[in-house]
């Protein structure tokens, strides 16, 4: 019993530090699958929201407020001016590789930009996006 | 007393301009340092605010300059140690204002005196808290002169 129980341990601390962008992909996608069934990810809708102009916040009105209209190009923080890496795996293989961080950047970047949380299906999006998108 | 004194004058006149040259972090921040507050901008050194000032900041992480900056409490609390335990002593870092921000220290105003209004208000430079942009080697801890180059101006002279 305790070696099933270190075992589901290691798994579970394992699965909680690394990841790939694809698995972050699959995750959100199935959460997003139990509230819609049948849902799948899509790179158009993902590059859509990247895109959008939700104007909640003055001055970081949009994603592309920070990260630029490419999100394969080192970005600036629009207050601080704090240089930004890409946020696109291609670019910058370190993105989308901690769950928890993913999470904490959404959970922040989210309510600021957005003006609420992020759906599971909008992060399932916007991560493929980041990984294939252009 | 004489003879005690000057050395100690001299070592005073002499500490200064080191002092501002070098701000490094302590060796003791924890990972959350970097993590947490490194993320949206340069983690500052502790050293360009008083404990006073750092406590208040992080009591307000939720009003953090425009910004939602909340963390849990625990992390909370390991940064506010942190900061407060190497917080500046000096009194020319007081006076920062409320909220607090190490650019209005006597002190910072002092050393930046020699800058012009265009600099501060250049997109390359945004903000004053934006330390990087001129002092090239910050995220090191490293703000001598000779590693100046202002956007527009090139090297300080």
């Amino acid at each position: 019993m305790p070696k099933v129980l270190f075992l589901a341990l290691l798994a579970a601390s394992a699965a909680a530090a690394a990841a790939t962008p694809q698995e972050m992909i699959n995750e959100y996608a199935a959460a997003a699958a139990r509230q819609s069934p049948g849902f799948q990810p899509s790179a158009k809708r993902g590059a859509e929201f990247y895109a959008k102009r939700f104007a909640v916040s003055d001055k970081m009105p949009a994603c592309t407020s920070c990260h630029t209209e490419s999100p394969a190009q080192a970005g600036r923080h629009a207050v601080t001016g704090k240089a930004i890496k890409p946020l696109a795996p291609r670019a910058e293989a370190a993105r989308f590789t901690d769950a928890a961080k993913t999470e904490k950047w959404f959970r922040r970047n989210c309510s600021e930009v957005v003006g609420r949380e992020c759906t599971a299906a909008e992060k399932a999006d916007f991560i493929l996006f980041l990984t294939e998108g252009k | 007393m004489r003879t005690l004194l000057i050395p100690i004058c001299a070592a005073a006149v002499f500490a200064l301009p080191a002092q501002a040259d070098r701000l490094p972090i302590p060796a003791n921040a924890p990972p959350s340092f970097a993590a947490e507050c490194g993320g949206c901008h340069l983690p500052f050194p502790p050293a360009l605010l008083t404990a006073p000032d750092w406590k208040q900041v992080m009591a307000r992480l939720d009003k953090h300059y425009g910004d939602n900056a909340s963390l849990d409490e625990k992390t909370r609390r390991e940064l506010e140690d942190f900061l407060v335990r190497h917080a500046a002593t000096d009194r020319r870092k007081a006076g920062a204002g409320d909220p607090p921000r190490l650019t209005e220290s006597v002190w910072f105003r002092r050393e930046h005196r020699e800058v012009p209004q265009a600099v501060w208000n250049d997109a390359r430079v945004k903000s004053a808290a934006n330390c990087a942009a001129c002092h090239t080697r910050a995220e090191a801890g490293s703000y001598r002169e000779r590693e100046i180059v202002v956007p527009g101006l090139g090297r300080h002279k």
